[in-house]
């Protein structure tokens, strides 16, 4: 194909987007190997020092952040693709509106989801301290991004007719669910789980209002650091950050790629 | 041979009618809606409309206080702003890296679309090394002209904050958009002698146009609820997520935060209720 000078112009203009995107992630990563940002890499050298006191400062805050995104995963999961499975096969007005309501606390700004949390259930002592006030929110916030391709995935497959298969052969309810439905699905699955994983991972417009002292999550405790550290420790503790989620974007692409290939077959 | 499937039919003992199956798997997932996100809800609303000591409900202070109208007619027009600006540069890169093929393409789409999981603090503290007082700009600024440029701490730097989430997912819609479109209308635009710009405006734009309402409509939702870049860059700005904030914890009045967020809340759920009655329409006409 011949390149036109439009094609170098659109070319330009994407890798400017893309170094506006790119160029502070890198300063991000310089900086926190810097030992002093502010007289420059080649004047004061470099060092992993950051790196070792954001370990030591917030090391509990990652655990947290790690424990909260699987147990996020885990409850999604479960109550997610019983759901999916649910409107896939019902279809009608009811399940429809059921979709609008599950979208819904996307839509609303996570203030006001976590706001309507504490003003309801901010009471229970015992409840709100713990982490799985958190949990709550993510669950209700990370719901509808494992239903919607779970839903794509049943919708497409011909999961009707292996289902009758089955019940032709005398399998229940149940045992159709588990043992057809669910492993037909599991490419949507793991998209779901994986796309949940990240996003409890960085969540923080519900988390900062739900937190406590004690339940302090990465993003809290990003909050935190840039609001007191020096910017060294703040950028080592960003660069930790990008490490855990960088990787299961990287793997979430790869899945997403590996669905839409099996839709064009 | 379809009747075999059907369960009642498969399990002849049972005379009267169960509810399907499939309904009772929908169960655990409304109890958890209903317990935590609709009744939490019904309850902010009822408490923005209790009468307090004035007469006036919390509603009735937030519209007519010219503080929070103005806060919400800032966080509005930014909103819009970044909506329009992401919308811009998204459909440019997306169309042209769905529809040309060249080498290191896939590695841009990647870069491109990472930042999309970035949580608002990470990108309010991204402005900060760009725009800062020890940013890139300042530094440059600096070795250039003399003076330090530090956008971070203003609007200005909220709006880049905003456009660098956005632009991604405007990004990835625009590329499924594109892989959908039709191009013998293009091919057949362009026979009948159609100049370049005419084919992007008559052709290319509309057929776009239902993907980028509802993509529009999802970053002014984002921008509108968005609260940890106004964060990290200072509370000191006029957005309304960092008045909620503000209300709640430095001066504990419950019910007017609660006001607050349902009026924000209304405003971005109208624009999206707008969005997808537009797409209908256009989808009705084409």
């Amino acid at each position: 194909m011949k390149r036109t000078p439009l094609f170098y112009g659109q070319l330009l203009f994407v890798l400017l987007v893309c170094a506006f995107m790119l160029v502070p992630v890198l300063m991000s990563l310089l900086a926190g190997l810097t030992r002093n940002y502010f007289q420059g890499v080649m004047a004061s050298g470099m060092t992993l020092d950051w790196l070792n006191q954001v370990w030591t400062a917030y090391a509990d805050t990652i655990w947290l952040s790690l424990r909260l995104a699987f147990a996020c995963a885990l409850c999604v999961t479960v109550i997610g693709v019983p759901a999916a499975y649910a409107l896939v096969r019902m279809n009608n007005r009811f399940s429809r509106a059921f979709e609008e309501l599950m979208v819904l606390p996307v839509a609303m700004p996570g203030l006001a989801s976590a706001l309507a949390l504490l003003l309801t259930y901010g009471q229970l002592g015992g409840f709100r301290s713990s982490w799985l006030f958190i949990l709550v929110g993510h669950v209700i916030f990370t719901l509808p991004f494992l239903v919607r391709p779970v839903m794509a995935v049943m919708q497409r497959q011909h999961l009707p007719i292996l289902e009758e298969a089955a019940a032709s052969l005398g399998a229940g309810p149940l045992r159709r669910f588990f043992s057809v439905v669910v492993p037909n699905s599991r490419a949507g699955i793991l998209a779901g789980v994986l796309m949940v994983v990240t996003l409890s991972l960085g969540e923080f417009n519900l988390t900062w209002m739900l937190h406590t002292p004690m339940t302090k999550t990465l993003p809290v405790g990003l909050a935190d650091s840039y609001a007191s550290a020096r910017l060294e420790v703040a950028s080592a503790y960003t660069v930790i950050f990008l490490l855990l989620i960088v990787p299961l974007l990287i793997a979430l692409q790869a899945v997403s790629n590996h669905l839409s290939r099996g839709d064009r077959r | 041979m379809s009747s075999l499937a059907h369960p009642a039919l498969a399990t002849p003992r049972r005379h009267w009618r169960l509810p399907p199956a499939a309904t009772l798997a929908l169960v655990p997932a409304l109890a958890v809606l209903v317990a935590f996100w609709l009744l939490p809800l019904a309850r902010l609303i009822a408490l923005g409309s209790e009468r307090r000591d004035g007469g006036a409900t919390a509603y009735w202070q937030v519209l007519s206080s010219a503080q929070y109208l103005s806060s919400l007619a800032q966080t509005c027009a930014l909103a819009v702003a970044v909506t329009a600006a992401a919308l811009l540069v998204g459909a440019v890169v997306g169309c042209f890296l769905a529809r040309q093929r060249f080498f290191g393409r896939s590695t841009l789409v990647a870069l491109l679309t990472f930042p999309l999981a970035f949580p608002g603090v990470v990108v309010g503290f991204l402005v900060i090394l760009l725009g800062g007082r020890q940013g890139l700009s300042a530094s440059l600024g600096m070795s250039l002209f003399g003076q330090r440029w530090v956008f971070a701490y203003s609007l200005i730097g909220l709006f880049v904050g905003y456009l660098y989430f956005s632009i991604p997912r405007v990004i990835l819609t625009v590329m499924a958009a594109c892989e959908t479109l039709d191009s013998s209308l293009e091919e057949a635009a362009r026979s009948l002698g159609a100049s370049h710009w005419r084919v992007v405006v008559d052709v290319i734009v509309p057929g776009l146009a239902p993907a980028l309402v509802s993509c529009g409509a999802i970053c002014f939702a984002t921008a509108m609820g968005a609260f940890g870049t106004a964060f990290t860059l200072g509370t000191q700005l006029n957005v309304t997520p960092v008045a909620i904030y503000n209300t709640f914890t430095n001066y504990a009045n419950f019910a007017m935060a609660a006001a607050l967020s349902v009026v924000l809340g209304a405003m971005t759920w109208a624009v999206l209720l707008l969005a997808r009655r537009l797409i209908r329409q256009t989808g009705a006409t084409l």
